[in-house]
């Protein structure tokens, strides 16, 4: 009876008087109101470093926090001569540390995801748990012996010490190994096999040229994790010349204590660090592939 | 799996070719990770024990202590404030970020919704930018110097609101993870909302349903998965909370060097050297981890995907 009467309202619905419309139009608005106002909360504070960075020590914190300053040029020159240039030392330590991490991490994450995708052999499941597993270790635990036994061959304090911790990820293993299981056909692996194609020749030339979009996906997901990591370079480092960004704008953060002035190097610095990654972001959207994670939910 | 059956009838299965791909892998896992952790393990169980003056070589030895490293961790009242401080801030962060994941990927499913583009990368843009820039940029807006909300209040003449305060930390702490946070999260939630079949919602709508109807009652149960999947991950990420404290603490004095756990084990390690107590405690820290998560898991797995198999 109900289904008569519903079905029956949704073929005629009734006319609502015009208060009643206006009220339903402005409630219409409201979900992408609620929406919009989240994206102004976000895009607020990067705002906010655009607009502080044009301003000089002295406006920073006298003017009105939303009202241009003067000295964008006068900053950025500032940061580019601030102790020879450490600041850009310090970006080129970030893309290093970033770049060559996450393509060694992809290329790793690639062979190993389709070895455990397409093969059978012993000892699979538990090399694929115990890697899995390595995601929740949590971070402290492993940066401090990491750094103890790195520290007893004499690696703590070098490139190598933050990049080698780095190559290895479990979240790119297991991203890998879904989207080899996905875009690697069988019969197209079995063909090459039949043609007397070795193993590894099937790797490098049939299999990793499928999986790039999904390879593409673990190294920008790698990179911004490299990037944004701040443990292990903060307990693997104490040569200032071998900081990534995130880590010398910090030490400039904690003398800004002393010296107030350099919090507009801080703010400049922080504008600058992100611009890169920001670009990238926009760039290459369509390879943040969330649904990779999503898909592995619903398995 | 597909894949046994296909390499087994080959009859030329491949023996050697996958240990030799997954042996980069396993090397790396063990340097890093295996060898790391055992290390750990064993180092909780000793202690230095200071002969004489305590100079010279020798005069420092290794000594087997047992669990008292751990009984130690348990008892130290510092650590135990630590973790009900974490404890508090996760209170705050994860219903936050997860609610407000939860209702933007909702109006991003919305076709009447407009500017759903915009919204999405804007959302999701913070994820990009790095914790300690992120802790530094909040900084800076909070600061009462610099701050924007507090020149805003004094305009209205409104009593000001400090929010670098012992309280007021836990909210900008939490605030901060948020706003890093919620774009990743709501990004997760909407792919699975997208994927579950259309047809659903028509039927829903013909029966009369309102969009907010179908909201609570077909997509959000059907999202339950993934809603304790990022619930898992924010709750690990929480635990770990390291990053935002460190680097907010050169811009306040309510951050102590042992506000939360992890960052004691940090001063444990390298600020008094004890790096004994500071194993023990890393393990116990890790031991709470995979009991939360493997609890969590098994709650999805009975209550989420019960009612299928």
């Amino acid at each position: 009876m109900s289904a008569v009467l519903v079905q029956d309202r949704a073929v005629t619905p009734t006319p609502r008087p015009p208060r009643v419309r206006s009220i339903v139009s402005a409630l219409g608005a409201l979900p992408t109101f609620v929406l919009l106002l989240g994206a102004v909360y976000c895009l607020f504070p990067v705002a906010w470093v655009l607009v502080a960075a044009t301003k000089s020590s002295g406006e920073l914190f006298s003017t009105s926090t939303l009202s241009l300053g003067s000295s964008l040029v006068a900053n950025l020159g500032e940061l580019a001569t601030y102790r020879d240039g450490v600041f850009w030392q310090w970006m080129a330590n970030s893309a290093l540390y970033a770049g060559v991490g996450a393509l060694l991490s992809a290329v790793v994450s690639g062979v190993t995801g389709y070895a455990l995708a397409k093969y059978a052999f012993r000892g699979r499941a538990l090399i694929f748990n115990a890697l899995i597993a390595g995601v929740l270790v949590p971070a402290v635990v492993l940066a401090i012996p990491q750094y103890l036994l790195l520290s007893k061959v004499g690696l703590t304090d070098t490139y190598l010490s933050v990049l080698l911790p780095s190559v290895i990820s479990p979240y790119g293993i297991y991203l890998a190994r879904i989207y080899a299981a996905a875009s690697v056909p069988e019969d197209v692996v079995e063909a090459a096999r039949t043609d007397g194609a070795s193993e590894l020749r099937i790797l490098t030339s049939i299999a990793l040229p499928m999986m790039v979009p999904g390879l593409v996906t673990v190294f920008l997901f790698q990179f911004v994790s490299i990037w944004n990591n701040f443990m292990l370079p903060y307990i693997m480092l104490g040569d200032d010349k071998l900081f990534p960004v995130t880590m010398g704008l910090y030490t400039m953060l904690k003398q800004g204590n002393t010296t107030p002035a350099l919090y507009t190097l801080v703010v400049t610095g922080a504008l600058v660090s992100v611009l890169p990654l920001i670009a990238l972001f926009l760039t290459l959207q369509r390879y943040w592939r969330i649904d990779l994670l999503s898909g592995a939910v619903k398995a | 799996m597909t894949s046994i059956r296909m390499s087994g009838r080959g009859g030329a299965a491949p023996k050697l070719a996958p240990y030799a791909f997954v042996a980069p892998a396993v090397v790396l896992f063990l340097l890093v990770f295996a060898l790391p952790i055992g290390y750990t393990v064993y180092l909780s169980l000793f202690r230095t024990e200071v002969k004489g003056l305590g100079l010279g070589k020798g005069s420092r030895t290794e000594v087997f202590v047992g669990l008292d490293n751990y009984w130690r961790a348990l008892t130290d009242s510092e650590l135990g404030a630590g973790a009900l401080r974490v404890l508090g801030y996760g209170a705050i962060l994860v219903p936050t970020m997860l609610g407000l994941a939860l209702v933007f990927a909702l109006l991003l499913d919305e076709e009447r919704v407009r500017a759903r583009g915009f919204s999405r990368i804007a959302i999701f843009l913070p994820y990009s930018i790095p914790v300690v820039i992120a802790s530094l940029l909040w900084g800076f807006l909070y600061l009462p110097g610099t701050s924007p909300f507090n020149q805003l209040l004094r305009e209205l003449s409104l009593p000001e609101v400090d929010v670098l305060s012992p309280t007021g930390i836990y909210f900008a702490l939490a605030n901060i993870a948020v706003w890093g946070g919620v774009g990743y999260n709501m990004m997760v939630l909407y792919t699975a909302l997208r994927s579950i079949p259309r047809d659903l919602y028509e039927a829903a709508r013909i029966d009369g349903c309102t969009p907010l109807q179908v909201a609570m009652r077909i997509k959000i149960p059907l999202l339950a998965p993934a809603l304790v999947l990022t619930s898992l991950f924010s709750i690990i990420a929480t635990l770990q909370v390291f990053a935002e404290p460190i680097a907010l603490a050169p811009l306040t004095n309510s951050l102590s060097l042992t506000w939360t756990p992890l960052m004691k084990v940090y001063q444990d390690a390298f600020g008094r050297g004890d790096i004994y107590s500071a194993a023990a405690t890393s393990v116990l820290i890790a031991f709470v981890m995979f009991v939360i998560s493997f609890g969590l898991l098994r709650l999805t797995r009975s209550r989420a995907f019960g009612g299928e198999r």
